[in-house]
């Protein structure tokens, strides 16, 4: 238990990140002790090379967005506390908590998660994913077994599900309701963050 | 009426067919089987022309005529009354008509001369009701809860078995059931085979009860691989009923626990090799198409008996071998295969499952099998019951801990009450020798009355309950490419964190799994072909291509004519007499809708559009430019997808067009596609320059100044943007919206009309049936699925109708402005088209 105190003081304001988050102690220990090894040179801070160099995430086709979710617009660096935060999305929603009527929106709240991953799509924050953000990410995913033709047809046809007002993009209210039947707690939650 | 007849239809049948010949001296061993030599062995008098010889076909045509009967009483159950189907699950119904036909039997005979016999339900009936389910099984969601089911399967089954017996046992001890020849070791062999919840009775009533998906992969997952459990409980409890007592040891016990082992994973692996056979086996099998889908079932089938020769886990490695091979069979074998074996499936599946309820209910009109005995019988009920719930609360409790979604309090419920116990447990009773346990025939009958206390009572009160308890249902969801391009993506951010966060989680379980599938065993168990193509979202929206195009050539064809394919004015004008004559009294509401937006247009009567809408839009000269190479298009779109082509062909186009970038033997193809192309491009552009529509919207525009005081003669020459502002806020808004509705497709007419996405308004958009009435509701969604890409099908080149984007988000603003003033305007139109 001293190690564990030890380690939590020495994080600024971890009293408020963990009411934020809604992670444990031992989760933010955890997480430091990534971070930490993430940042190798121990500046305090990750920069984009620093993620990088995992190595399965070079690998995943969608990794560098996934990364690029971590640093808020015209920012090189990210902080402990960002980084927890980010990470906050994918802690599984719990339902027995208390719901205090006045709190603001949990981070992984449902609509919380879907704009994760809606701002991937939507690389030019203009809160639309347009047909070529669509299909860049479709690029990124179906790889090389699908001609850009078809790639093509598939983000039409994708975009015109999804498009209630027929202005050739996907807002995130259109996101939100396309993928209303989709267990997104379930989805977009990872069991170890609970 | 219908189920009336039905009934003394088969009640008719059946007298002919077994109760005469039953009579006639026949009864007593059925299973006789005829030698051959029985007919040469008679005296020949004479030459007889015509000989009654039923000896000679008795076996097999009993068996045959009982799945007729069989049949018959599905089609009677189905057909006697609706009412009673959505109360009564089909099976329990089934059970029941089983007492009556058993009784028949009983009637004629004064015996039971047909029995549910073990052998004949564990090697004819079930193999094919697992094999359907294993095939069928979607396998995304049996694994990732994987870990819940195999923890209800093995431990809620041992829980059953133990509580059950050691407290009947007890209860014995304490004198509740009087003096029966029994022991503890004979309790806890009948716990065994009553512990296990049967997969039959479990698909037969939870399929009518649509739960949601985990649920109902919980308690079905749970269903079948709880066999592994059964069998070796009963095996060693068997075995230790004849050992005795006192020569039970720990070695035995051991040996006991180790055999689970064996006949589990044994059963398991030897149904995964089986499924590789038949993999690779299908992947050779391109010449053979005619019979490569019985191949799944024969080496289905050997699955199931080999297991059962090496005395492992037969349902288990059934289960493993439908499971393993279901992707690579269907993507290895021809399309028209596969749907073979998906029908013949389901035929097999059902029918045997038909014939379980039924015989499980003849089964019971047996005086021999029945002993009564209140204690066991009533106790055995409750501790069933009881315990099954303790338990699923038990274990989902501890469940609950480690899982990503718990299981919710009422989902617990509802996997308590489905415990339901079938033929399983009987036929397994019925395998009990009865020189080693005396109280047999007590077994058979508490089993029988357990099965039929689960299967009726507890499902007939399943649908109310879960309604009650307001239990998440299954959301009937259409195929969505967003839905499926999203799941993607939300994998790869979920592996993508966890790579973050630097722990393994279940996601890298399944990226590894998945990288290894796809680098080797695909390579292994696939066609090459089938490889190339095999991308899963790719597969979707094929799929959905596909069922568009057929849709919506069904949808024309239902209509009586393809004539729309080449101009939608053509189809409204088709369609509007054809349905005007015919129909107007029968629908007078689609009348009025359709008065509505033909009306909508112009205040006039409808033989008037009928004569104008052909003229105003052929006698513009763009009009007829644009005709020549719509029909050129059009013809091009019918010649390709219309026509009646097998699916074959579809599949080989696909991958030739697949191809089309490597290979020069289709550079054909290819350059044929691009020229098409941007001709397509070329001349949409020039149109886009010119402006077709507005000349359209001229005539429109002019008829509408004609007819209405309040038109704007000035708007002719304005783009759509300035009509609308001028327009919106007016009274004539909502005519105008539908007016502009109806330019914008006449003017897109590159494109397949009826195809085009700004239709997206069922009431106004000009396809005549598209109207949002119930008549014709069930084309509906048809429709409204055929607004996206079928005539990209072919060539899958992006067509943007990019020239709706001007109006688009205009026609959002105008959509709440239709919606009064289109009523007020109906009830000023209809005098005008009455």
């Amino acid at each position: 238990m001293g190690s564990t105190n030890s380690t939590l003081l020495k994080i600024p304001n971890v009293e408020v990140l963990m009411q934020e988050t809604g992670f444990s102690p031992a989760h933010i220990i955890r997480l430091h002790d990534r971070f930490k090894a993430l940042d190798k040179e121990g500046r305090g801070h990750l920069c984009p090379h620093d993620f990088g160099a995992i190595k399965e995430l070079a690998m995943n086709p969608i990794g560098d967005r996934i990364i690029g979710a971590f640093f808020s617009p015209g920012k090189e660096t990210v902080d402990f506390h960002t980084f927890v935060k980010i990470l906050a999305h994918f802690r599984p929603v719990d339902k027995d908590r208390p719901k205090e009527p006045n709190s603001p929106e949990p981070i992984n709240s449902r609509s919380n998660k879907l704009k994760f991953a809606f701002q991937l799509y939507d690389q030019d924050k203009d809160g639309k994913i347009s047909r070529d953000e669509l299909l860049q990410v479709l690029r990124a995913m179906l790889g090389m077994q699908v001609t850009d033709e078809q790639l093509e047809s598939i983000a039409d046809r994708t975009i015109q599900e999804a498009d209630l007002d027929r202005d050739d993009t996907i807002s995130f209210e259109e996101f939100r309701k396309s993928l209303e039947k989709i267990n997104i707690d379930h989805k977009m939650s990872i069991r170890f963050l609970r | 009426m219908a189920s009336s007849i039905c009934l003394c239809l088969l009640r008719a049948v059946f007298l002919v067919c077994f109760v005469n010949p039953l009579i006639q001296g026949l009864s007593g061993d059925v299973n006789l089987v005829q030698d051959p030599r029985h007919r040469l062995e008679k005296n020949l008098t004479g030459l007889s022309i015509v000989t009654f010889d039923w000896h000679h076909v008795q076996t097999p045509y009993l068996v045959i005529t009982w799945v007729f009967v069989a049949g018959l009483a599905k089609l009677s159950v189905i057909e006697l009354n609706h009412h009673v189907i959505s109360v009564v699950p089909e099976s329990g119904l089934l059970i029941i008509l089983g007492f009556i036909l058993g009784g028949i039997v009983w009637g004629a005979d004064k015996a039971q001369t047909f029995k549910l016999l073990p052998p004949t339900f564990f090697y004819y009936l079930l193999p094919q009701i697992i094999l359907d389910a294993s095939y069928f099984m979607p396998n995304k969601l049996f694994f990732s809860n994987l870990g819940s089911i195999l923890i209800y399967a093995i431990f809620g089954t041992c829980w059953n078995a133990a509580t059950v017996g050691l407290s009947l046992w007890g209860c014995y001890e304490a004198g509740v059931m009087g003096n029966l020849d029994i022991g503890l070791l004979q309790f806890l062999l009948f716990g065994s085979l009553i512990a296990a919840v049967d997969p039959v009775a479990v698909i037969a009533v939870f399929e009518e009860v649509h739960v949601n998906e985990v649920l109902f992969i919980l308690v079905f997952g749970e269903s079948l691989l709880n066999d592994g459990v059964t069998v070796v409980l009963y095996n060693v409890f068997d075995a230790f009923v004849a050992l005795g007592g006192p020569r039970i040891d720990a070695e035995e016990i051991f040996k006991g626990i180790f055999s689970f082992v064996v006949v589990a994973f044994g059963g398991s692996f030897l149904g995964v090799v089986f499924a590789v056979l038949l993999s690779l086996l299908t992947r050779c099998t391109k010449h053979i198409q005619i019979i490569e889908a019985g191949f799944v079932f024969v080496v289905g089938y050997l699955a199931y008996l080999t297991a059962d020769m090496l005395s492992l886990s037969a349902i288990l490695s059934v289960t493993f071998c439908g499971i393993c091979c279901q992707k690579y069979v269907n993507a290895n074998m021809d399309e028209k295969s596969v749907t073979t074996v998906r029908h013949a499936m389901k035929v097999l599946a059902n029918g045997s499952e038909t014939m379980i309820f039924v015989f499980l209910g003849i089964t019971a009109i047996d005086t021999e099998i029945w002993v009564w005995n209140t204690g066991f019988i009533l106790l055995t009920l409750l501790f069933v019951f009881i315990y099954r719930i303790i338990g699923v609360f038990l274990l989902t409790w501890m469940l609950n801990k480690f899982r990503l979604v718990p299981i919710e309090v009422i989902d617990q419920v509802v996997m308590s009450y489905g415990g339901l116990r079938g033929a399983v447990a009987y036929g397994l009773a019925a395998m009990l020798d009865k020189d080693k346990i005396p109280e047999k025939n007590l077994i058979i009958s508490t089993t029988l009355i357990v099965v039929y206390f689960t299967v009726i009572l507890q499902g007939i009160t399943m649908k109310p309950l879960v309604q009650w308890l307001k239990v998440k249902r299954a959301a009937h969801a259409d195929l969505k490419l967003i839905e499926k391009l999203n799941n993607r993506a939300f994998d790869h951010i979920l592996s993508a964190v966890e790579d973050i966060c630097g722990r393994i989680g279940d996601n890298w379980w399944t990226r590894g799994w998945n990288r290894f599938e796809e680098n080797y065993i695909s390579w292994l168990l696939m066609k090459p072909k089938a490889r190339k193509n095999r991308d899963y979202l790719f597969s979707i929206f094929h799929k959905l291509n596909l069922e568009d195009a057929v849709n919506y050539v069904s949808e024309g064809e239902r209509q009586g004519s393809l004539a729309f394919i080449r101009s939608d004015e053509v189809a409204n004008v088709d369609f509007k007499k054809q349905f005007g004559s015919e129909f107007t009294d029968v629908m007078p509401d689609i009348m009025v809708d359709m008065s509505n937006y033909e009306l909508g247009i112009e205040n006039f009567s409808v033989t008037s559009i009928v004569k104008d809408t052909i003229p105003s839009v052929s006698l513009d000269i763009h009009g007829k430019d644009r005709k020549n190479v719509a029909d050129d298009i059009n013809a091009h779109h019918l010649l390709q997808q219309h026509l009646y082509r097998s699916r074959k062909n579809h599949r080989h186009k696909f991958s030739r067009s697949h191809f089309s970038i490597n290979q020069s033997e289709d550079e054909v193809q290819e350059i044929f596609q691009r020229t098409m192309r941007s001709r397509l491009e070329s001349f949409k552009s020039a149109k886009m320059g010119v402006n077709p529509a507005k000349k359209i919207t001229k005539h429109h525009k002019k008829d509408l100044t004609h007819k209405m005081a309040n038109g704007h003669p000035d708007g002719t020459d304005h783009l759509y943007g300035d009509e609308v502002d001028s327009a919106v806020g007016s009274e004539t808004g909502a005519i105008r919206g539908t007016f502009m509705r109806d330019t914008y497709t006449v003017r897109a007419g590159i494109e397949n009309p009826v195809f085009l996405p700004a239709m997206d308004s069922p009431t106004h958009s000009s396809l005549p049936w598209l109207m949002e009435t119930d008549a014709v509701a069930p084309s509906q969604r048809a429709q409204w699925r055929l607004l996206w890409t079928p005539n990209r099908l072919r060539r899958l080149a992006p067509m943007r109708v990019s020239t709706c984007s001007t109006d688009s988000f205009l026609m959002a603003d105008l959509e709440e402005h239709e919606e009064k003033p289109q009523t007020d305007h109906e009830e000023e139109i209809r005098p005008v088209f009455d």
